[in-house]
């Protein structure tokens, strides 16, 4: 690891400042992916503005229709969380099957998103349930933030304070672990809200996507059965010796089929009134 | 160079480091702990396991300036002088290690699933929340044993 100046700003806006203030300079969340990166030399960077004492970017809490995750909050409070638990089940089920315990502990829902790893689960959470990223600066669509292999909408020096998720009807995250890296070889978010269903998918793509198709299949009727005829092309998918593209486009199709059928069991279960 | 103060095993510690320094770096290196194992440097194998602020880590992934007023135990840190904790008790009696190299970090990993799953712990549970810590001996037969009988001991105290 090439050596960098390491900083720890105590408030929102002094890390907004030395972020701005440097091109060469990164902002480190938990750096589960960050400091194995800098290890293995394949980043460099002149500073690090490290945003771990920032407590008011960590914490969970209901707001109307939504769950506000910050954006500090690891990856072991969520999956604890009984308010996430009580509200969006699926999304407390996602993060407790991020890579370990281990990792769990330090490694946080902003510093996920803002890596956009390919094969992360978060974004197929983010994406699948339609939720809104909040920055120092502005909101940002789910839709409109994951835009490439690794990149999103933020600019430089804009930093993520929280992910406002909406509460859906049912929810449902399968997924196909690589065995030994724990990300999703294969990830299926599925979600049933008032306006109809989304379907994001992980780790098959260069970024996280939306499977149309299926959404339009499953708004119709919200069944397993619904996505018998409908078929994902394989072609841009990601193809390595783990798993073809095609290989993936089948994952695709058998988890989005579990995927629903494990939302619709979940939402008969919790149907309880209040 | 910055200088980071923290407490580790109950006492305070200090040192000047890098920015780049590891917090195994910090306590193998600076402060002489060397129960603490790196054993891929690559963050996957969980030897390095550490708790900060009582939660387990892989203290080759985190930043010793990072741990700026933290608390750190380590394994030479879990038993008072002298003695050994129940977790690696149960390890002993079980035989739950072959080479020892992984141990340390499957004992520190088994004490934060004993705070995070509580004292009963079936073996399904350890098998998957100890996902983090790779034994390339034993094939985690009898770690799951120490485990589940260390979990146990913990709770009779």
């Amino acid at each position: 690891m090439y050596d960098f100046s390491y900083h720890k700003p105590a408030s929102l806006d002094e890390a907004a400042r030395l972020i701005a203030k440097q091109d060469e300079f990164k902002l480190v969340a938990g750096g589960m992916s960050l400091i194995p990166a800098l290890k293995l030399r394949l980043a460099r960077y002149a500073g690090l503005v490290d945003l771990g004492a920032l407590a008011a970017l960590k914490g969970i809490r209901r707001e109307g229709g939504a769950i506000v995750i910050g954006a500090m909050t690891p990856h072991a409070d969520v999956a604890a969380s009984a308010e996430v638990a009580r509200a969006i089940p699926a999304l407390a089920a996602l993060a407790e099957g991020i890579g370990d315990p281990l990792v769990r502990n330090r490694g946080t829902i902003g510093g996920s998103i803002a890596n956009a790893d390919p094969a992360a689960d978060y974004p197929a959470a983010v994406l699948g349930l339609g939720a809104t990223v909040v920055t120092h600066r502005r909101e940002i669509a789910a839709d409109d933030f994951f835009v490439g292999l690794f990149k999103t909408a933020l600019e430089t020096g804009e930093i993520i304070t929280a992910v406002r998720f909406p509460i859906p009807r049912a929810a449902a995250y399968s997924k196909f672990p690589q065995q030994a890296s724990r990300f999703a070889l294969v990830g299926v978010f599925v979600a049933q809200a008032a306006g109809g269903v989304r379907v994001a998918v992980t780790g098959a793509g260069p970024s996280v996507f939306r499977f149309r198709e299926a959404e339009a299949a499953l708004t119709k009727r919200f069944d397993a059965a619904a996505l018998e005829s409908i078929e994902l092309d394989p072609d841009g998918l990601n193809s390595d010796i783990h798993a073809s593209a095609e290989y993936r486009a089948y994952c695709v199709k058998v988890l989005a089929r579990r995927a629903v059928a494990a939302a619709r069991s979940s939402s008969a279960s919790s149907a309880i009134p209040g | 160079m910055p200088r980071v103060s923290l407490t580790v095993n109950g006492k305070p510690a200090s040192a000047e480091v890098e920015g780049r320094t590891l917090l195994v770096q910090l306590l193998r290196e600076h402060l002489g702990l060397t129960g603490t194992h790196v054993g891929c440097d690559t963050s996957q194998c969980g030897c390095c396991t550490v708790h900060l602020d009582g939660k387990g880590v892989k203290s080759c992934t985190v930043l010793a300036l990072a741990c700026e007023g933290g608390t750190v135990t380590t394994i030479e840190g879990l038993a008072p002088e002298g003695k050994i904790h129940p977790m690696q008790e149960a390890f002993r009696e079980h035989h739950g290690l072959q080479c020892g190299f992984c141990t340390p970090g499957m004992i520190m990993s088994a004490v934060e699933m004993v705070r995070r799953k509580g004292y009963d712990l079936d073996e399904r549970t350890v098998r998957k929340q100890l996902e983090g810590n790779i034994c390339r001996c034993t094939g985690y037969h009898n770690i799951v044993k120490a485990i589940q009988a260390g979990a146990a001991a913990m709770k009779r105290g």
